[in-house]
């Protein structure tokens, strides 16, 4: 059963990644190419005033590739190994939070996915084109990032329990708010704690930088709609009938 | 008897047991998928060398990963 679905999650995924790369390409690249010529204008800039005779980077990969076959691999493997984590995820979550089919359980689990894994470490630590960011502190905000993922991550399953524990002495509707709202503390607490990370540089465009994060959060909006809608019809089918192997013996 | 088993809601939890095995493999395979894709060549290396990380650029930008 678990492997069916795994497949199926992938399976997904990719096809979510697809989408996300037709999002990307449209919206995201404008932006990535916008980014790199200032960049380029910038380096320029210092070259013609002497201050630093840096020899242009070999170019490693066009950006032809880049834009096209480069980004579809990236956005498509991401997406199978976000497709699989959340079969995996569903595997367990299914018939242990209340009642919910499959595709409720799905489209519910996808929601809460986007909040917590992508919505939240936005918040904090927001996607930033080419030409922002020092390469000498690559370090500490990909530490940073994650661990803003990870207690994210943590606090959603800690308000998940909560909200079970209270779901029949307070009702569904007292138990979910306090829940979110113990959710939103701790998130925010540790957004305030976390230190702030800015590296855009004094005179970028504001809009451009709009642009490129609102194409970022498109992105994933739209692979993880379609993960977890798609996700959600299949593995209706697959588990209709379905009979766990201790439910089988029992009832013989 | 069936009938009991038809009796039954038909929203029925997959065994913890039967899952676990699937969670470790897949777990470690996605993450290392999610890794190649998000941070190596940038934050940590494995390989030498910025193909991956060149290959992927835009992805990883518009993923949201920190990137350079």
């Amino acid at each position: 059963m678990v492997g069916s679905l795994l497949l199926r999650g992938m399976i997904v995924g990719v096809i979510a990644g697809l989408f996300a790369f037709g999002f990307a390409r449209v919206f995201g690249e404008p932006q990535v190419d916008r980014a790199i010529a200032l960049e380029e204008q910038a380096a320029a800039a210092e070259q013609a005033t002497g201050s630093q005779a840096m020899a242009e980077e070999p170019e490693l990969v066009s950006r032809t590739t880049q834009a096209g076959i480069g980004l579809l691999t990236g956005v498509v493997v991401y997406g199978a190994a976000v497709g699989g984590l959340f079969s995996l995820a569903f595997a367990y979550v299914y018939g242990r939070i209340g009642r919910l089919g499959a595709r409720a359980t799905a489209g519910l689990l996808a929601l809460g996915g986007f909040i917590t894994l992508v919505a939240v470490p936005f918040l904090k630590y927001p996607a930033t084109p080419p030409a922002v960011g020092s390469p000498e502190t690559i370090g500490a905000r990909t530490e940073l990032f994650f661990v803003m993922m990870l207690v994210s991550l943590l606090a959603a399953v800690a308000a998940v329990g909560l909200a079970q524990r209270l779901w029949a002495s307070r009702g569904g509707w007292n138990a979910s708010i306090i829940a979110a709202g113990a959710f939103i503390m701790v998130v925010t607490i540790a957004q305030y704690a976390l230190p702030t990370v800015n590296e855009v540089p004094e005179g970028f465009p504001a809009d451009l930088l709009w642009y490129f994060r609102t194409a970022s959060l498109g992105l994933h909006a739209v692979l993880w709609t379609v993960v977890g809608l798609g996700f959600g019809a299949l593995a209706e089918r697959s588990l209709a009938g379905y009979r766990p192997a201790a439910a089988r013996t029992a009832v013989r | 008897m069936s009938n009991i088993a038809i009796a039954t809601p038909d929203v029925r939890p997959i065994p913890v047991r039967e899952l676990l095995p699937w969670a470790i493999f897949g777990g470690l395979l996605f993450l290392i998928a999610i890794y190649f894709v998000g941070t190596e060549e940038g934050a940590t290396s494995l390989f030498s060398g910025m193909y991956i990380h060149e290959f992927v650029h835009d992805g990883r930008h518009l993923l949201g990963f920190p990137c350079h």
